[in-house]
Formats: structure tokens, sequence, C-alpha cells
């Protein structure tokens, strides 16, 4: 799978700003939060890649193949 | 059943992320790993069916999408365990993803609707190309570009209707989930 490191992150508005302009606002949230959303998207999935194969699977595909306990990984 | 090494060793390279995209899809590990378990012997007593020189990747993925569409159509009354066992697998979770937004995260995909949410995980997290996230789903291009920008558009307000903490998890918090064993 593809290596991807997450982009920097964005200084985030103060509450106080957002309040004064709510389509800015909404339009400045959205990118911010797509951007967060693809960081976590990906940490979360490539979080569960880095643990490779677990050994009940790597076992089962070896029984299958008849190739008993060699070669596991 | 005899299988050529090479196709082994394919299918095993596919396996961490064909784990990925099944905890992504329904949200809870021990599902996750039966549903990786099913895809795998479904995948190797048809192995005959996989066209040589074609993505592994892609084939496996397809089976376990279909799979889980099947499964998710017995199980709809089931209450989702969003939360799941996630915690068990993630302890690793690197510290600028901060553990309160990272589960608001997890709960916030976990309601987008199946379709989306798969197209999203294919395309955003899998590395699929639109064609190749359309051919596994069964569906047409624009359908998948469709369905990942209603999720990107959905998940977005997800996170933001509750966001006045902005993210992040505070101090506190963050002492507690570091001082939490499970």
């Amino acid at each position: 799978m593809n290596e991807r490191k997450p982009t920097g992150q964005q200084p985030m508005e103060t509450t106080a700003q957002r309040q004064k302009k709510p389509h800015a606002k909404a339009a400045k949230l959205g990118r911010e939060v797509q951007a967060r959303l693809g960081q976590q998207l990906r940490a979360m999935y490539d979080e569960v890649v880095h643990q490779g194969v677990p050994d009940r699977f790597a076992e089962l595909i070896n029984r299958l193949n008849g190739n008993g306990n060699k070669d596991k990984h | 059943m005899p299988m050529d090494e090479s196709v082994r060793k394919a299918v095993l390279a596919a396996v961490p992320s064909l784990r990925a995209f099944a905890i992504s899809l329904c949200g809870n590990v021990d599902r996750a790993d039966d549903l990786v378990q099913e895809t795998l012997l479904r995948a190797l007593a048809n192995i005959d069916s996989f066209q040589p020189g074609t993505n592994m990747s892609a084939w496996l993925f397809t089976i376990l999408r279909n799979h889980f569409r099947s499964e998710y159509r017995k199980r709809r009354r089931e209450v989702e365990d969003s939360e799941g066992r996630y915690a068990e697998t993630l302890k690793t979770q690197p510290e600028q993803h901060g553990q309160v937004e990272f589960r608001e995260f997890r709960e916030a995909l976990a309601q987008l609707p199946t379709d989306q949410r798969e197209a999203l995980i294919l395309v955003g997290a899998s590395g699929f190309s639109y064609e190749e996230a359309a051919h596994i789903c069964g569906c047409a291009v624009g359908t998948i570009k469709s369905r990942v920008n209603r999720a990107r558009t959905r998940l977005a307000e997800l996170m933001s209707i509750d966001g006045s903490t902005d993210f992040g998890p505070d101090e506190q918090t963050r002492a507690v989930l570091a001082g939490s064993g499970d």
C-alpha cells in the first residue's frame, strides 16, 4: 500500500472569529476538517496494515496450500 | 489444493490491507477478522477463478466486500459495535492524532451509509483508483465519485457538529486515556 505522511497541522480559528462570519467559518472549517479526516482515515487504516499478517491467517493460507507449518510469513 | 507459490505469496501480502479494509468497514476487530477468514476460505477454494496477472488485492477486496454486504443485510437488526475492540488494536495510535478526536472520527465513520463508507475507504485509504473501486463495488465510476464526495461532506458535518471543543483531547482526558489499560 502507498506510504503517506500526514501534512502539517493548520492553526484553528478562534471561536470568536468564527462567530463573526458564519459562511467563511463553514468553508474554512470544512477544509480543515477534510484535511484532518483524510489523515485520520489513513492513520486508522495504516495502523492495521502495519500489524502485518496475524498467525491465524498465515497458518490458514499455508494449511490450505498443503504446506503444513513451513514458511509462516 | 496445491497453489502456485506466487499466488500464495500474493494472498499473504494482501492480508494486512484486507484486514484494514474489514476493520474500517465494520468497526469491530473480531468481526473483521472473521470476515477476513471467511474471505480467505472462499478465495482459496476458488483460486482457479483468479486470473494471474490481475490485481490480487482487488480480487480479495471484492470477495470481502460482497461477503460483508450479504452479512450486513442479515445482521441489520444488530446494534453496530462502533467502539468494538479498536482500543486493543489501536493502542499505538500516534500522539499527533488525539485519542478523543480519533474516537469521534470512528464514530462518525460508522454513521455513514455503508456504500459511502466503503467507497471512501477504498479510495481514501486503500489507495485504489476510482476505476478499481468501482470494479470492487460493482458500480459505475461516477457512482463511486459521488459516494466519496458525499461521504467526505457527511463526515465533515458529523465532526463539526460537536466541534465546540475543537480537535484534540484536553489534558485531563489525555491523562486518563494514557493511564488506561484498556
